[in-house]
């Protein structure tokens, strides 16, 4: 087991999403511990947790929440990010899924602690059965007096569930107040930070599900219990989302500090069908993949994994095998990122157009020599020049990938066919 | 949508004053949910109902996919064709639905009772490949399993149409 659980710390069951349940295992018990604090201890306490955000950026949670001075009478608002949709990454599900009482416990802390009146749950579209948990979970806290209604010192919470409709830009800050605005979900420029000027103008703080998660947590031990989990510069645990060619693919909860390759190896049961493995990508595909050799010596720590070029990101994994070709890998990732470019910033809209219709022309046995450089270029050009990170991050996959990997495509330029059969496939 | 502004009335309640136009897609979502697709009566209702400008509308209605303006077979079958999806058979997958229907991506058969879509990454990464009916998640799918659910879905519209 990849040390001690936070989140994932009982057995599911069919039932154990109930809020029967949750209050078995104690549930709602550190709200009310909350309630009876200062607001503003909680955010310290926060804060003094060194918890760092889940969403991808590792952004320090208390840092955020601090630019956000909570003044009564003022509107505040707090959207809890679950617009999973990172490709590779399907650990807030597993929360939304199995422990929402956790989310919404988590939820009236925060909104507790920042003087927020009504708070958001963002949730993709397609997401059937995390809606259905999650909305159960607050219809079932509406009916027990936890929302809706004064709590024993007056405060009052009201969450309502947001659901997307296909868009990868949702999950980003920004473009997603936008959506819950009613308009499709442009990213905006900072400054104003969200926490300054967010939903409908109003100071936000917009928090992924996982981090959230971790709130109650930390409010029930106290941040110095807390920080003894983990590493001193990445206290606590990450869920990790782990598929592709791997034996049990699944969310595994590491305890971060715990050995990379040993987790591969042993608790992931190592690669399908006995194959070798090739390279990971660390965090969602737009980290960028490091080869067998190089995460070796590392552990699942941001001080581990980020000198190494990459990023834990949002947690979400996948192990590829040798014997996959590359090209064909990051044509579904141009391709994806072709798709969801939201169209605002030109860089971004012309520039993923162009790489996909390069990439297509390679694998289509039409590329030409300098179609390589061209990728670099268009990559470099989208650093920094669009509003929001997506541009950036297709260019970071993209750049790491050439880099690794550019004997390949130079193989499949020159002969017109994969340097392996062109599969994505691990066969047995 | 008339017959639906009631249940529209009820999920304002949970809002806060003012958010009158963050109602847009989930209404959006409830018409398509009733119709099938949004129709323009329905733009033009929505517009009334709730004091937005038209181009809101409309431009909610082009960017976000999972929304249409036309409607599409009667069972609605989505694979995910991304990494992690691909990585396990996913190609193979859309290939031989596309052969079972005899329809393309995006097609609906002649009959109209199946349209075959493919998406990008449905967050069903470990336990790929994974294809949606409707609304329904079904993992780890396999060429048998897919051959066995369109038979049984085929099997449910016949029973439908008789009766």
């Amino acid at each position: 087991m990849p040390g001690r659980k936070l989140i994932m710390n009982f057995e599911v069951t069919p039932t154990s999403h109930t809020l029967e349940a949750y209050r078995a295992r104690g549930g709602y018990q550190t709200l009310e511990k909350a309630l009876a604090m200062e607001p503003a201890d909680i955010t310290k306490e926060v804060t003094a947790s060194g918890l760092l955000g889940h969403g991808g950026a590792a952004f320090p949670v208390g840092r955020k929440w601090g630019v956000m001075k909570p003044n009564p009478g003022e509107i505040h608002y707090l959207c809890a990010n679950a617009d999973e949709g990172e490709p590779g990454t399907f650990k807030d599900r597993w929360i939304l899924e199995n422990a929402p009482h956790l989310l919404v416990e988590s939820m009236l802390i925060t909104s507790y602690a920042l003087g927020v009146r009504h708070a958001f749950v963002y949730i993709r579209g397609e997401f059937d059965l995390p809606y259905r948990r999650i909305q159960g979970a607050i219809d079932e806290a509406y009916a027990a007096g936890l929302l809706g209604r004064p709590q024993a010192n007056g405060f009052t919470l009201d969450i309502v569930v947001y659901r997307g409709a296909g868009s990868y830009v949702c999950g980003e800050a920004s473009g997603l107040i936008t959506s819950i605005e009613g308009r499709k979900p442009y990213p905006r420029n900072r400054p104003p930070r969200l926490t300054v000027r967010g939903l409908f103008q109003k100071p936000t703080v917009i928090n992924n599900v996982e981090s959230l998660a971790n709130i109650t947590g930390i409010i029930r031990m106290g941040a110095e219990e807390f920080r003894k989990v983990g590493t001193p510069k990445s206290p606590g645990t990450q869920l990790i989302s782990i598929s592709g060619h791997i034996a049990k693919p699944g969310v595994y909860e590491v305890e971060y500090g715990y050995p990379w390759a040993k987790f591969l190896d042993e608790d992931c049961g190592g690669m399908l069908h006995g194959a070798k493995m090739k390279c990971v990508v660390p965090g969602g595909i737009s980290t960028k993949v490091l080869t067998r050799a190089e995460i070796e010596p590392l552990n699942l720590s941001h001080e581990s994994v980020n000198p190494a070029g990459s990023g834990l990101g949002s947690g979400g994994m996948i192990a590829i095998a040798e014997g996959t070709c590359m090209v064909r890998f990051l044509q579904v990732l141009l391709r994806f990122y072709h798709h969801e470019s939201c169209g605002q910033c030109t860089p971004c809209r012309e520039g993923m157009g162009w790489m996909h219709k390069i990439i297509d022309r390679i694998v289509a046995g039409k590329g030409v020599p300098e179609d390589i450089e061209r990728l670099y270029a268009i990559s470099h050009a989208n650093d920094g020049t669009t509003i929001c990170g997506m541009g950036d991050a297709a260019g970071y996959a993209t750049v790491g990938i050439l880099n690794k990997y550019r004997d390949e495509f130079e193989y499949f330029i020159q002969n017109k066919r994969s340097k392996f059969d062109g599969r994505l496939e691990c066969l047995a | 949508m008339k017959h639906l502004i009631p249940e529209f009335e009820k999920m304002k309640e949970r809002f806060p004053a003012g958010f009158e136009p963050s109602l847009v897609l989930p209404c959006l979502h409830r018409i398509q949910k009733d119709r099938g697709y949004v129709a323009d009566e329905d733009i033009d209702g929505l517009v009334a109902y709730l004091g937005v400008p038209r181009i809101q509308v409309e431009e909610v209605l082009s960017y976000y996919t999972m929304l249409r303006r036309e409607g599409i077979g009667r069972t609605h079958l989505q694979i995910c064709r991304n990494i992690a999806c691909s990585m396990r058979g996913a190609e193979g997958v859309i290939d031989h639905a596309c052969k079972r229907l005899g329809v393309k991506p995006g097609g609906t058969t002649a009959d109209g009772k199946f349209t075959l879509s493919t998406v990008e990454c449905l967050g069903s990464c470990g336990t790929a490949p994974v294809m949606m009916v409707n609304d329904a998640y079904h993992e780890n799918l396999t060429l048998a399993e897919l051959d066995r659910l369109i038979g049984e879905l085929v099997v449910e519209e016949r029973a439908g149409e008789k009766k």
